[in-house]
């Protein structure tokens, strides 16, 4: 995957073979947060304006799924034609919290199951403005992994 | 209860594509529960307005719009807007106000246009924005819905049947509601027969947008005693209440949950009702029927156990044994749901109340839920925020 690649978000996680979301940790209480937080804390106890910027846990397991089957409105820029493709909703253990993503081309939900282990990776998607496409964070079922 | 207000009047503009603006479809509504509560306009001095966002200044200040149109007459005006629990906070604003002894009569109102197709955030690039970002991503409204139906399906064993079931029996509610957009019946292969949208929810499984209107009139019972209404029904209580933080479950337009690491996590589709019940005094035990935010038909079976009618993974059992229909012993969507009406999203918080309001009065026809005493609505907004009403007789 060529680095000149840009992401579909800037700051919003890292590329490369492992790549992590990136959130934000509250410096005081440990909250996570993702997209990352970096004004007030959430936690209605905690009065924090002090947050690290951390790599969300890159592995976790299937909450829920489901598909796209219709193509979805602008912002989304589709290949044409429009291929279905599946979404994953992942919960982290470490952080306590579901993330949502696309999950990776060529696995649909007939090969999902809740409580499958997930692993993140990046994908190429097609852009308005950017011929060669952007990156973006996408899930996929881990080695060894079939419903 | 000290905390009560009547509802004397109500009336609605009928859903569909009609192409009108949301004003014509609010005025009609507001016409009619005037007509209901056979009080003259001038009476009515505090106008509370559900706002509809799509449709520029006039929207966003909807309040005072309707008030506009229904002739200046020197009342107080409110607009509120929380996505589809908007109805719910209008409500809200109109009981503070009679309750403060600010003013008698109130009328609450919403309407709504909508466009073809999926609804699409605001134009522009804005990645500040959860909505663009989650659009540009790829994750639409029925994904949301889709993940709770699968997770319904992982974790208690619902199947597709199930929810076809949902679509089946409000399509049957609805078939004799005048003011209903979709009055035809269907069948479970029906609901099969039709495009897979976000599997495991069909095209048949998900509600459409449509254009509404919806209007109460209500006020102090001091007022009801006056004009002879003295036994109107009744709103025992309105909850808005947001989650507690860590707010587990996933909504609109987030692309993630809070973390739990510091905090439980929370519910607030579990919190809303209690806080009703609450107020009301009452328990599930004694909701006679409930009107429910079906925008997917698995969610109506997630409301059903959020709001206590059974237990948590119960629902399915329940509507299969047949007691969520009208003649069951706790109809769910008497009017025939979001499945019927289609989403108009400022209007329908505010019609869930009419149509209770019909059913506590004994005026629902064929769709009549016999000794109706208690009824409860639900409703989601945004980010994981919603309402919920009690209306008593």
């Amino acid at each position: 995957m060529s680095e000149a690649i840009k992401p579909v978000l800037d700051g919003w996680f890292t590329t490369g073979d492992k790549p992590h979301l990136l959130g934000s940790q509250c410096a005081n209480c440990k909250t996570y947060y993702f997209p990352k937080l970096e004004s007030f804390c959430r936690n209605p106890d905690c009065d924090s304006s002090q947050f690290a910027i951390v790599e969300l846990s890159r592995t976790g397991t299937l909450w829920s799924f489901t598909n796209a089957c219709y193509k979805p409105p602008e912002p989304y820029v589709a290949a044409e034609p429009f291929e279905p493709y599946a979404i994953a909703a992942v919960e982290l253990a470490k952080e306590k919290m579901v993330v949502l993503g696309q999950v990776v081309t060529g696995v649909g939900v007939e090969q999902l199951k809740a409580g499958l282990k997930m692993e993140l990776v990046v994908e190429t998607v097609p852009d308005a403005d950017d011929p060669a496409g952007k990156l973006v964070w996408k899930w996929k079922p881990m080695a060894g992994e079939a419903a | 209860m000290s905390g009560e207000i009547a509802v004397i009047g109500v009336g609605m503009h009928p859903w569909g594509k009609w192409g009108r603006s949301f004003v014509d479809y609010g005025v009609a509504a507001a016409q009619e529960a005037l007509a209901d509560a056979g009080i003259p306009w001038r009476d009515v001095r505090f106008v509370s307005g559900a706002a509809t966002m799509r449709c520029g200044y006039p929207g966003y200040v909807a309040g005072a719009t309707f008030a506009q149109a229904l002739g200046w007459q020197g009342a107080e005006v409110n607009t509120s807007y929380a996505a589809c629990a908007s109805g719910s906070q209008a409500l809200a604003a109109a009981r503070s106000k009679i309750l403060a002894g600010q003013a008698e009569v109130a009328l609450v109102i919403g309407a709504d246009t909508t466009p073809k197709g999926f609804l699409a955030p605001a134009k522009g690039h804005r990645p500040d924005d959860p909505d663009w970002v989650r659009f540009r991503v790829g994750i639409t409204n029925p994904t949301y819905f889709a993940l709770y139906a699968r997770r319904r399906m992982e974790i208690y064993g619902d199947t597709q049947d199930d929810f076809a079931a949902v679509k089946v029996k409000n399509a049957e509610h609805g078939f004799t509601n005048p003011k209903a957009r979709y009055r035809k019946t269907f069948t479970a292969e029906d609901v099969a027969a039709s495009a897979m949208v976000a599997d495991p929810l069909r095209l048949m499984d998900i509600c459409a947008t449509s254009d509404g209107g919806a209007a109460l009139i209500v006020c102090s019972l001091d007022y009801a005693r006056r004009i002879g209404k003295a036994n109107a029904p009744r709103i025992a209580a309105i909850s808005t209440v947001t989650p507690t933080f860590a707010s587990s479950v996933i909504e609109m337009p987030d692309l993630a949950t809070d973390s739990a690491v510091v905090a439980d996590a929370q519910s607030f589709r579990a919190a809303l009702p209690m806080k009703a019940y609450e107020e009301a005094g009452i328990g599930p035990e004694d909701v006679s029927m409930a009107e429910v935010y079906d925008l997917s038909t698995a969610l109506e079976l997630d409301w059903m156990e959020d709001l206590r009618l059974c237990g948590r993974g119960e629902a399915a059992a329940m509507l299969r044994e047949g007691a969520t229909k009208i003649g069951g012993r706790l109809p769910v969507n008497p009017s025939g749901g979001l499945a019927c009406f289609g989403e108009a999203v400022p209007a329908q918080a505010l019609a869930q109340v009419c149509e209770l309001t019909w059913q506590l009065r004994g005026q629902s026809g064929q769709r009549q839920v016999e000794g109706a005493k208690v009824g409860i609505t639900a409703n989601q907004g945004l980010f994981g925020h919603g309402s919920s009403v009690i209306v008593t007789r």
